[in-house]
Parts: C-alpha cells; structure tokens; sequence
C-alpha cells in the first residue's frame, strides 16, 4: 500500500525478546522520562496574578467612543446594528436639543444603546461599519454574570469616561485596557 | 498487696509512643495525599495545589475538611453494618502494622531507657504478613457489602490479587529470613547496622520481588485495578462518600508508609545513617538522626512509588494473573533455591 505521507512507519510484529519481556528496562527507561519532566519549564499562568497577554488584533468588549471635548460620537445612525451578523445591537435616536452641544457632537444621539454581549460574536463589523468612529473594540472581554440581563450592556456600561471631566478614570481605564 | 505487680509507667510509655506514632502516621498520610498531587503535577510540567496557603501546604487540611462536611450515604439496599465496618477494618490494619516497626534505637527520657519501637515481637514479620492480610477483608467487606456490582467485582480483584501476591511476597521474604536467621524486625536492623553492607546487597533479587509485590498489596499503579478508575467505577469505594471513602483513601496511603517502612528495615537498614559512627554523639541525639534517617528512607521509598504511579499504566487482569503466578512466584523460588545454596556452601 502506498503511504500517503512519508510520516508512516512499519509496525514490527517481531515476537518479545527476553529482555523485552522482562519489561524492567523499559519501564526504567520510562522513569527516566517522566523524571526528566521535573525540570522542564512550567507553561502555567497562575491567572488572577499573571495574564496571558492578548494579540494586538485582539476583539474584545466594545466601547462607545467620545470626541477629545467629552462628546458622544455616535450618531444613532444604525450602520452597525445593520452590520451586525449575530443582531446583537439595538438603539434609539433622539434629537439634540438647545443646551445639550457639550454632550452629543451632532443633531442626533442615540438616547439608548444595547449591545447583547450574549449573542455578539465580536466579528467587529460593527467597528468597520462605523462612520463616525463610535464603536470600538477593547482588549477585555466580558466579566460573568448572575443573570441574562446583565450580559445586555447599555450606554452607562459602554461609554467612555468623559476625558475632561473624568480624566483619571479614563487614563487607569486605558491602563488597564492596555 | 498486690496480686499482679504493674509496671505502670512501662504501660504509659507505650501508650504515649503509640499515640505519637499513630497520629504521626496520620499527619505524614494526609502530607503523603499531598504530596501525591504535587509530584503527579511536577512530572507532568503542571505546579500542582498551590493556592490553599503558602505553596499550597494547606491543600490536605482543605480535602480533610470538604471530606467530613460530605453528605454521609448508605445505600438503602446495602448491609449497614459491614458497610461500616468496611473502612474501619481497611484502616485497623492499616494502622496496626505500625507496631513492629522499629522507628529508631532507644532514648534515655527521664532516666528510662524508652526503645523507639512499640512492641519487639520476635515473629515481627509474620504479624506484619497477618495484619496485611487483614486489610484485604476490608476492601472485601466494603465492596461486597455496598451491593453494587462493580464493587463486588473490584473487592473479588482485590482479594484475588493481594493472595496471588502475597505468596510470591511471603517467598521473597522467606530467602531474606534464611540469611537472616531472624523474625523480629529489630534484630533484622541490628544485624544490617553491625554487619558489613544492608540486606540489599545479599538480597538484590529478593527485594525487587518484594517491592513488585508490595506494590501490588497497597493496590498502587501498575497494581491498581481494585480502583480501576476508568473501568470500574473507582471500584471497592463506589457507594462511599464522606469520612468513609476518607478512611480507604487514607488506609491506601498509610499502607503505603508503612510498607516503605518495612523494605527500608529489612533491605536498606532502617535507621542506620550510612557512613555515621552512631557512638561518636550522645545516645539520644543518635537515636533521632536514626528516626530522622528511616524517615528519610521512607519518603524516598514513597516518592519511587508515586513517581511510579506516574509513568506506568495499570495492567490488564490476565497480565495480572501472569505476572503473579508465573514470573513471580517462579522467580521467588529461584532466589529462595539461591540463597539456600549460598548458605549451604558457606557452612
């Protein structure tokens, strides 16, 4: 039969010989291996106090994005619950009234926005299809959770800290995203 | 008056030596469970319990604890009392083997001479073969008494096993009697720190034999199909749960010690510290370099046996059987024919 790699090899169906059926040798020789194991390096991360590091490409958990005044970029434009392959984002828009300039950088807002950290597959679509750079995609992945709704991340969960007014917040946030 | 004359404080250095050496043993099983894992881990490149205290060293006081907090079960169709009876019976044996131990020479403690040995029994041996075998009526009675098959089936290995093996153990101990001359394990430890080498030497044969088959009395890998794991349920112990299943698990381990115990006091010297002139210090601090020797004898001995466990896999029931019955017991009475010639030619 022809192989079809040049990986295989021939079984040998040669009966035992005495010292082979003495089995010692063999079972020493095993010894030696797993003794040998002892001094090997460990590949072990003790998680809680060391972290594997993520790629770079990582695709985490999202974040809405603010402008360098503290704005809410997003625009309740739709393009990324559109994009979305798992459906996971819904929102709502509103209108920017007189006064709320400081708040939302355009006309429109989106007054609720939900991402189901349960059904997203976190492709990043979301993140190309945004116009607007809203949405971006951290390097931390989402904590567990007692119930269902709590995987339903809103506004208040994906938001960035405000970089004038909550400046510390946002630079340890950054710290620990990194 | 008296009637029968009482040496009383012979009785309360006997007591107060058999409860240290009965909760010693205790203490070094529990850091022996501990142990298991940690070298189970390490050979095979994992670290191993390591977060209950510093390195871990808190590990077996936590299974301790989660033992005792387990639901005690007894299956509705099991026979209570020798469902109880079972692991009470698996751990006496266990521990009663301790009894003959010699654990050093003797120290001076206020103006006693106190021997580090609970009884010099002078068929010393033969008592350790009688309670041995006791300890297989434990795994019986607690597999047959469970009414569950696999532990029916796995108590029928145990007891076919620890028969076929003792009598190629009981062959291999006779050749080392016959140099010896001797049954009491402290005249077998004497004779090895004043004659010239340790029993291994003159027995080389006889102890591989003796390890093999201890190995296979305290149901440890390649031997360990009582438990089987992965075919039987994890065997005898199946219907246990709480301090119950704690007492096999902890008689396996005791064993274990105490086999060590007596293949480094009959093939390696027991508390004979090699190279030492033992009068050269005062009697006292010679006989705890003794315990502390014996004691570093048997944690070699019980790391070849995990480091064991680790390498081998199990063997099939019929390899079993073959080994038992035709190398073994074979071989044992090529080396008892051996030796006999040895001493014959001697005289």
């Amino acid at each position: 039969m022809q192989a079809l790699t040049n990986k295989a090899q021939a079984v040998n169906r040669e009966p035992m010989t005495f010292w082979e059926r003495l089995y010692l040798i063999n079972i020493i020789k095993g010894m030696f291996i797993t003794f040998s194991h002892m001094f090997k390096k460990q590949p072990t991360i003790h998680y809680p106090e060391q972290k594997r590091e993520f790629s770079p490409v990582f695709r985490g958990l999202h974040v809405l994005n603010r402008d360098e005044e503290g704005r809410e970029r997003c625009t309740a434009c739709g393009l990324c619950a559109v994009a979305c392959p798992a459906e996971a984002i819904t929102m709502e828009a509103a209108e920017r009234v007189a006064g709320e300039e400081g708040l939302y950088r355009e006309e429109k807002y989106a007054a609720k926005y939900e991402i189901n950290m349960l059904r997203c597959i976190f492709c990043g679509l979301c993140e190309e299809a945004c116009p607007k750079d809203a949405i971006y995609l951290s390097e931390t992945f989402a904590p567990a959770n007692f119930t269902r709704k709590g995987f339903i991340y809103g506004k208040t969960d994906l938001l960035i800290p405000n970089p004038k007014t909550e400046a510390s917040a946002l630079a340890m946030a950054k710290g620990v995203e990194a | 008056m008296t009637i029968i004359a009482i040496d009383w404080a012979f009785i309360v250095e006997k007591l107060i030596m058999i409860a240290i050496i009965v909760f010693a043993s205790l203490g070094i099983a529990l850091y022996t469970t501990f142990g298991e894992r940690k070298v189970a881990a390490i050979l095979q490149d994992r670290p191993g319990p390591s977060r209950v205290g510093p390195f871990g060293l808190f590990q077996p006081l936590a299974d301790g604890l989660k033992l005792i907090m387990k639901e005690e079960i007894i299956p509705n169709a099991a026979n209570k009392w020798l469902f109880i009876l079972g692991p009470g019976l698996a751990m006496t044996a266990s521990l009663m083997t301790c009894a003959v131990i010699p654990w050093g020479s003797a120290v001076d403690v206020f103006g006693r001479h106190v021997a580090l040995q609970i009884a010099d029994v002078n068929i010393g041996i033969l008592y350790v073969f009688a309670v041995v075998s006791m300890g297989v009526y434990g795994i019986m009675i607690g597999g047959w008494a469970s009414n569950n098959k696999f532990s029916l089936m796995s108590s029928l290995r145990a007891a076919s096993q620890a028969i076929s093996y003792e009598l190629a153990m009981g062959l291999a101990l006779i050749a080392l009697l016959m140099t010896t001359g001797s049954l009491s394990l402290k005249t077998i430890v004497e004779q090895q720190i004043t004659g010239r080498y340790w029993n291994i030497v003159y027995q080389p044969l006889g102890f591989l034999l003796f390890f093999i088959t201890a190995l296979a009395e305290c149901n440890r890998t390649p031997f360990d199909l009582p438990e089987a794991e992965n075919e039987l349920n994890f065997g005898y112990h199946q219907e246990y749960s709480s301090m119950k299943l704690g007492f096999y698990l902890f008689a396996e381990y005791i064993n274990m010690i105490m086999s060590s115990a007596i293949m480094a006091s009959m093939y390696f010297g027991g508390y004979d510290l090699p190279f030492f002139n033992e009068a050269s210090v005062a009697p006292n601090i010679a006989a705890l370099i003794g315990v502390g020797t014996l004691l570093i004898k048997i944690v070699m001995f019980i790391f070849l046996f995990m480091w064991i466990r680790w390498t081998i896999p199990r063997f099939r029931y019929d390899q079993l059987m073959n080994l038992g019955w035709k190398t073994m017991i074979p071989l044992a009475l090529f080396n008892l024919l051996l030796t006999g010639a040895v001493i014959l030619a001697k005289l």
